[in-house]
């Protein structure tokens, strides 16, 4: 019983997750983790920068120049390197936009 | 997930989900487990509740994110603590740099301003059938979602002759608060020319690299003001986090690898403590049991998710608990989640900016979960910093992907400080970090 019980609810995640759309993580998901060293909603209390209402091609662009170790950095060189140049423009958006 | 084909995922989340949808049985067979359509799997009606137990890195950081994500979500925030010390930052009170009360949080912020209920008490138990936990205070809170972030236990039968009543002489400082205190203390009163021995646990542990800024934190303050003395560590491991930057920091502040050096450094097997004579103040270590006795001594034992986890057949084998990364849900008991130190995270470090990442990734998940939405694609960072002197910071970071070997750092990014990093900058951004993931969690 519990077994096939089991079989079909295995049967019906897998079908659930089947529809899941395998995009990159959104802005928003990636700047969520931002917020650990640059603020609530990229408002800064301490020397990190803040994000929010930074434009969003200057934000885009500072990421993509850390990337490519174009831009001075002690740590932002390291992790823009984690980003596709879409996932940095949606962070950058993120960021630009946010109320 | 750029590399990351539809086929894999299938295959991982599958394999992730069929426990959590095999515990439909238990709660009556409402829908498809993770992502289930909402309202089907709230246990009320009304406004969906979501419990967290813990008030730490992960738990506080998951009921301030679902708030902002949904505030039509009501949240209960279970911690024992009125006030919570941060284990960032507890080491720089051993260096004399901050005071204790500094690095205290308090729960204000997360009622008042993210309408978070805030209830200081103990979960005693978790009956995931009914959907409810237990309280020390006595009676229940039932949950739609349950977010577990309880932290770590200690495994105290790792070394003969240290266990929880020695600990409270012989601190472990690895949960802050009166403990840090207490070493603090036993620091500041100790002779100069005396001997402070530290023994690091065994992996996985919370906060790797914290032993070692430990280290070079009593050494920045023995170097003020016992300079005479001596550190010498004792450790369960042959190797450890930021090795190289840490070597290379005690090489230029406190001369480490001269005959003077402040710092001895004694790694597995022969630094592998075995027993702790607590009368004495003696570390018994390696094959040789060679004896080291020390003025003040720090035991860091073994680790374990915490109480509440294993209490509730939330962890597996390991002693630590399985989730599905997607949503952070235990792949044991539907309808839990287990984020932080507590939980199998993959290739992520037990760190509190970990614990905080996770806690996103959850917070969001379920906020999906409740209004009947699929979870988005996540993303994790863990940045930590550790500071070898006050004006000498480093830092290790990484980006992590769902892959089909779950949670894994991307690669060639993240990494550690290079070799003509700007120490001094990292201090100041090591300082900035604190205050931000911080005011991040209980601002
Ligand atoms: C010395 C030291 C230095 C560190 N430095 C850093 C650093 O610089 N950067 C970094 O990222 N990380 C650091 N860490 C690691 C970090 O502290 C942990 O990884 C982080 O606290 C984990 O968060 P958590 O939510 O899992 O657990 P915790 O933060 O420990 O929170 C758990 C909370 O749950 C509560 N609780 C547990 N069970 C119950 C229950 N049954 N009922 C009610 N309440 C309960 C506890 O009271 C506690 O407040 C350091 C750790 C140490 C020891």
């Amino acid at each position: 019983m519990t077994k096939t019980l089991a079989k079909i609810a295995l049967a019906a995640t897998a079908l659930l997750v089947a529809q899941m759309a395998l995009a990159e993580a959104g802005g928003a998901m990636i700047g969520r983790t931002c917020n650990g060293c640059h603020g609530t909603d990229g408002v800064s209390k301490g020397a990190a920068p803040s994000l929010k209402g930074l434009p969003a091609d200057y934000l885009a662009k500072a990421m993509k120049d850390f990337k490519a170790d174009a831009r001075p950095a002690t740590i932002m060189n390291r992790i823009a390197k984690g980003y596709s140049d879409a996932e940095l423009g949606a962070v950058a958006q993120y960021f630009a936009t946010m109320k | 997930m750029s590399e990351f084909t539809r086929r894999k995922f299938l295959k991982f989340a599958g394999a992730a989900g069929a426990a959590s949808a095999a515990g439909l049985t238990l709660s009556g067979c409402e829908g498809p487990g993770a992502g289930a359509s909402a309202k089907s799997s709230q246990a009320s009606t009304g406004p969906a509740h979501v419990v967290v137990i813990g008030g730490g890195f992960g738990g506080a950081t998951a009921a301030k994110y679902i708030r902002k994500l949904d505030p039509s979500v009501k949240v209960t925030l279970i911690e024992k603590a009125k006030t919570y010390y941060t284990c960032p930052g507890s080491n720089w009170v051993l260096g004399g740099m901050r005071t204790i009360a500094s690095i205290g949080q308090t729960y204000d912020s997360l009622a008042s301003k993210h309408g978070v209920k805030v209830v200081h008490d103990w979960v005693t138990g978790i009956d995931a059938e009914k959907r409810h936990v237990a309280l020390e205070s006595g009676g229940h809170m039932s949950y739609d979602r349950l977010i577990v972030s309880p932290g770590i236990d200690f495994k105290w039968d790792g070394i003969e002759g240290y266990n929880e009543e020695v600990s409270k002489t012989i601190p472990h400082a690895w949960k802050a608060g009166h403990q840090t205190a207490t070493l603090y203390q036993q620091l500041a009163g100790m002779r100069d020319g005396g001997t402070f021995v530290i023994c690091p646990p065994p992996n996985p542990f919370r906060c790797p690299p914290g032993p070692y800024e430990r280290v070079s934190m009593v050494a920045h303050f023995m170097k003020q003001h016992k300079p005479k003395s001596k550190i010498i560590i004792l450790d369960a491991k042959p190797k450890f986090s930021k090795q190289g930057l840490f070597t290379q920091g005690w090489k230029d502040l406190y001369g480490f690898g001269t005959d003077n050096s402040m710092i001895e450094y004694i790694p597995s097997p022969n630094g592998k403590v075995v027993r702790i004579d607590a009368k004495n103040r003696v570390a018994i270590a390696g094959d040789l049991e060679e004896e080291y006795k020390a003025d003040v001594l720090n035991v860091i034992p073994a680790q374990k998710a915490g109480w509440i986890a294993a209490h509730s057949g939330l962890t597996n084998e390991s002693g630590w608990c399985p989730v599905n990364p997607l949503t952070w849900e235990s792949t044991l008991v539907p309808h839990v989640h287990v984020i932080g130190d507590s939980s199998i995270a993959g290739k992520m470090p037990k760190s509190g900016y970990s614990a905080n990442s996770q806690a996103k990734v959850c917070a969001a998940a379920v906020v999906d979960m409740l209004a009947g939405r699929e979870p988005g694609t996540p993303s994790w960072v863990n940045t930590c910093y550790s500071l070898v002197g006050p004006n000498y910071g480093i830092s290790v970071a990484a980006v992590y992907t769902l892959s089909e070997a779950g949670v894994v750092g991307v690669k060639g990014a993240g990494g550690l400080t290079p070799a003509d990093g700007n120490r001094s900058l990292e201090a100041i951004y090591a300082d900035s970090w604190w205050t931000n993931v911080t005011d991040d969690i209980w601002g």
